[in-house]
């Protein structure tokens, strides 16, 4: 049986052999692989890219306290991003399933349409689910637009949830009885963290702090964002990256604030629109900051 | 010669839904080209999208072409000039007279095109014309758009390719396979392609797809899902259905979640057993030739064991928290911004059922519909809402009336659904439906086109069906005033009866449909007319009435859904009768001639003013017949009124006898006006 980090180093070797830079995950809380800079900014502007990456990614709405077979508060991802995409990339997408050891003619495989969006990142594109014997293993999606920006080159994202496909590959019904390494498990590495966040998520976390971190994540980024000048010849140099941190700050801390049940639904709205504009901002000044000042 | 034509469109894998449509669309496209050919052949895979068709001809035929070149009176270096343009001797022009005077001309010789050539500058347009809800570009930003990107196109005609590039794909003459069956790249011909195909594990024929999935599933008790089966036969290029099973004891969970999270989250049939109960197995349908060692049907069996084990959990954490408990909640539930939240909501449904005249269960029914968005299930499996609110209901030990009105109270969800069962449930939904109706419109959430993001129009011709099937004797005139406030337009707008105007009129504002110069001058209101669409489309698409008989019954008014209905059945019984036609098309006489003369009725007949003969006759007759329903007069009446515009002259010179004359025909076409306005009826004579 292979583990679940030999799967992991296995599909880091495949799209290592095929271009693409093996980076570690984000040290930022994100929701998603695709909000880390690698993906979000990436794929802004001409520049051809190709990424790959495991993305613990939080959601702290999805907690069970350790208890669900299959959800979790925090899953890994692991992103992929091929920039342009390849003619080829569903072939070469469905061979790294066979790289991991699935026998692609002897299981069933089948592409569902599925459209992502992500209205706080100003983000969507058009795809599938892919669906390995009624599993799904992989969100697959050309993206269109992030930030709010049509993209000058539609990159291909492949998005594996890594316990789902690995659980499936071990045969384990549920995430905690993966085989980590060699005898350890999944639930010895990570039951505790995922009992201890569904705690503070749902019952412990200060309302009144997590509110004030969001103001002040918010201020930081949009004191930033105002700060830009786009005529500077020193504008290369403006802190645009950990501008947008404090947007992934302030996204974690509304996700937590919402599980926390602190958010109504009227509110919703508005708080997601505050985080989309500012993500909307730093995608806007960064593809600026990639080009020479105008004379 | 007459060459075989194929075209077939490689694509990433197409949503299933969106392919029958763009078959359908790609076919009216070549149509268009107007090359004459044989039969056409349009089949599709979720990967390609395939147009054949037999006997194009390789040439368009020759024409002829008359080329106007310079006036008679032009100098000869004009004519000169021009004849050396076209190639040609000055004396072979000829001059004809022409509608601007005379003129050179000269008749040129045109060959006929190579339908290659033709096909080869419009195939490009005709694909990227294929219509798709929601496309995508993926060359670059103002690249081509289509729905997934085109990775090979075929486009023979004979053995020859039609040559074109799209997308940075060439046109030519290799196919690709099944994506882990068959081979990546097949040379094919029109005469081998479809058997090239089978050899790669590619059905082309959705029916031969179709018939592989039910013959697979022949010895097996399946449920029927027509819609399931197409999703599948289009999801797949060599469908091969197997059957899995599930741990028995998930039966204890409700049918309607088993059959849910199968259905709409596996796409999987469900199995009965010999007694039609659920059976705990089900069936999927793969997209490879055979599961010899069972892989896919036990990694399908544990997806399945995972998504039950969710809707175990869920179902009982909700149970620990009664439905009328979860009331207050609903205060954190937003409807629509502007609209509130669903414990608002709640409120004026129960408000709308009191005045539709429910009673106790279907009150209690009203105020409970609600509470389930607040339960685990339906947050997960939102597809089920009411239903799980009805089987919560049921388990708490709610009334048979008040648990079904609950779980029905979201029917008919499309056209073929069924209304909800009983009266209860009838007057929720309908409530539930006008609340959303009226309050959106009222805060101007208003569908246009395609866009109707809150359902509108299934909401609106829920309305319709729950009335007129439900034969709910309920006036639209008042519940169609926003929010009670009354001041609706009327419904029953009968054009002969003067009625005084709600606003002074403007110029500006629409005029309604109703009985058109007749009616009173209103405010517009969108629903209303938003409404009378639906009805319409139910009478008309749903039921089979002819436009202008619902045309001509709505005109007499709809207020009263049922009432309609019966006239709509008069009117349908009564049409192929002799005398119908004949004494329609005299009422649209008298109808114009009463607009023409700007005629609005009010007066009474002065029988002194009435001539002898025709005019008398008429009278005579209708005031017999009046009172009864038309089938009765029919046969009279028509002929003294064939006889009438004989004979009588109705713009007489004398004012008095003209008037009295206009009054004698608006009261006439008044009294037969209850039930149609039958002007609107499209006559042959």
């Amino acid at each position: 049986m292979q583990s679940f980090q030999e799967i992991i180093f296995k599909l880091k070797q495949y799209w290592a052999d095929r271009g693409a830079i093996i980076q570690e995950p984000y040290d930022v809380e994100v929701g998603a692989g695709t909000m880390c800079p690698e993906t979000f900014l990436r794929v802004l502007g001409p520049q051809p890219y190709r990424v790959a990456y495991v993305q613990p990614s939080r959601r702290p709405a999805d907690g069970r306290y350790g208890d669900n077979p299959n959800r979790l508060y925090k899953h890994s991802q692991l992103q992929v991003i091929l920039k342009p995409s390849p003619d080829d990339i569903i072939e070469q997408y469905l061979a790294s399933l066979e790289a991991i050891g699935i026998d692609l003619r002897q299981h069933d495989i089948k592409f569902e349409e599925d459209n992502w969006e992500s209205p706080t990142l100003g983000a969507w594109g058009i795809g599938w689910q892919v669906m390995l014997d009624g599993l799904e293993v992989t969100q697959f999606t050309y993206f269109q637009q992030c930030g709010g920006i049509d993209l000058d080159l539609v990159p291909a994202e492949l998005t594996y949830g890594l316990e789902r496909l690995i659980a499936f590959l071990q045969v384990k019904d549920s995430v905690y009885d993966i085989e980590w390494a060699k005898g350890v498990s999944y639930g010895d590495v990570r039951h505790r963290e995922e009992l201890q966040y569904s705690v503070y998520n749902f019952e412990m976390a200060s309302i009144p702090t997590l509110w004030k971190l969001f103001g002040l994540h918010e201020g930081e980024a949009a004191r930033l964002l105002a700060a830009y000048d786009p005529k500077s010849a020193e504008k290369k140099r403006f802190p645009l990256l950990p501008a947008y941190d404090h947007v992934l700050k302030c996204s974690n801390l509304f996700n937590t604030l919402d599980s926390r049940g602190a958010i109504s639904v009227t509110e919703r709205v508005g708080v997601i629109q505050r985080v989309r504009k500012l993500a909307v901002g730093v995608a806007q000044a960064w593809l600026d900051q990639q080009q020479e000042v105008a004379a | 010669m007459s060459l075989p034509f194929l075209f077939e469109i490689g694509v990433e894998e197409i949503p299933d839904w969106m392919i029958p449509d763009a078959l359908e669309n790609l076919h009216v496209l070549f149509e268009k080209l107007a090359i004459p050919h044989e039969s056409v052949t349009l089949d599709a895979t979720p990967r390609r999208l395939v147009l054949r068709a037999e006997g194009l001809p390789e040439r368009q035929a020759d024409s002829q072409e008359r080329v106007l070149g310079p006036p008679k009176a032009a100098p000869p270096q004009a004519v000169e000039g021009f004849a050396r343009k076209q190639g040609i001797k000055p004396e072979d022009l000829v001059v004809e007279t022409t509608p601007k005077g005379e003129y050179y001309t000269f008749t040129r010789n045109v060959a006929g095109r190579l339908t290659k050539d033709i096909l080869a500058e419009a195939l490009p347009g005709i694909i990227l014309k294929i219509y798709f809800p929601k496309t995508m570009y993926w060359t670059g930003r103002s690249g081509p758009r289509f729905i997934r990107p085109i990775r090979w196109i075929v486009a023979l005609l004979g053995e020859e390719i039609v040559p074109f590039e799209l997308a940075g794909v060439r046109s030519g003459a290799l196919t690709s396979g099944h994506r882990r069956l068959g081979a990546k790249e097949i040379s094919v011909t029109p005469a081998d392609y479809v058997q090239r195909l089978r050899e790669n594990y590619v059905i082309l024929s959705a029916e031969e797809r179709r018939n592989r999935i039910r013959e697979g599933l022949a010895g097996v008790r399946v449920k029927p899902d027509p819609a399931l089966l197409e999703t599948l036969v289009y999801i797949t290029e060599y469908p091969t259905p197997i059957v899995g099973g599930f741990d028995p004891l998930f039966l204890e969970l409700p049918e309607e979640v088993l059959v849910t999270v199968m259905r709409h989250h596996q796409k999987y049939f469900s199995v009965e057993d010999a007694e039609g109960k659920l059976a705990p197995q089900f069936a999927t349908v793969m997209n490879i030739d055979a599961d010899p060692e069972g892989f896919v049907r036990r990694g399908n069996e544990r997806v399945l064991r995972a998504r039950f084990n969710d809707a175990r959990f869920f179902w009982e954490t909700d149970q620990k928290k009664k439905l009328a408990d979860r009331l207050p909640d609903l205060a954190h539930v937003t409807f629509q911004a502007k609209l509130g939240s669903y414990r608002d909501k709640t409120k004026r449904v129960m408000a709308l059922v009191k005045e539709l005249g429910g009673k106790a269960p279907a009150v209690r029914a009203a105020r409970l519909c609600k509470c389930d968005l607040s339960t685990e299930l339906v947050k997960e499996f939102t597809e089920l809402q009411g239903v799980v609110g009805g089987l919560y209901a049921r388990a708490q030990g709610e009334r048979t009336e008040v648990w079904q009105a609950i779980y029905d109270h979201y029917k008919p969800e499309s056209m073929e659904d069924a209304i909800p069962r009983h009266l209860p449930g009838r007057q929720v939904s309908l409530a539930d439906k006008l609340d959303t109706l009226r309050g959106c419109f009222r805060v101007g959430l208003i569908p246009t086109g395609s866009r109707d993001p809150f359902a509108l129009r299934r909401a609106a011709q829920g309305v319709v069906r729950i009335i007129v099937e439900g034969k709910l004797d309920v006036s639209l005139d008042a519940l169609l005033a926003p929010d009670g406030a009354g001041h609706a337009r009327p419904l029953q707008a009968n054009p002969f009866t003067p009625q005084p105007p709600a606003d002074p009129p403007s110029p500006d504002l629409p005029t309604p449909d109703v009985g058109a110069g007749h009616a009173p001058p209103a405010r517009p209101d969108p629903l209303r007319d938003f409404l009378a669409d639906r009805v319409r489309f139910y009478f008309k698409e749903h039921r089979g009435f002819q436009y202008d008989e619902v045309n001509a019954a709505m005109a007499a008014g709809w207020s009263n859904l049922v009432d309609l209905e019966a006239r709509l059945m008069r009117i349908q019984k009564l049409r192929p009768t002799p005398d119908f036609e004949p004494l329609a098309a005299a009422f649209k006489r008298i109808h114009n001639i009463l607009a023409q003369a700007g005629f609005t009725g009010g007066g009474t007949i002065d029988q002194s003013l009435l001539e002898p003969g025709p005019e008398q006759e008429l009278y005579q007759e209708f005031t017999q017949i009046a009172g009864q329903p038309i089938e009765n007069a029919i046969s009279k009446l028509r002929p003294k009124v064939d006889l009438f515009f004989d004979k009588v002259l109705v713009n007489a010179p004398d004012a008095a006898v003209r008037q009295n004359r206009l009054t004698l025909l608006h009261t006439l076409l008044a009294e037969f006006s209850t039930m149609a306005d039958f002007s609107e009826i499209v006559t042959n004579s």
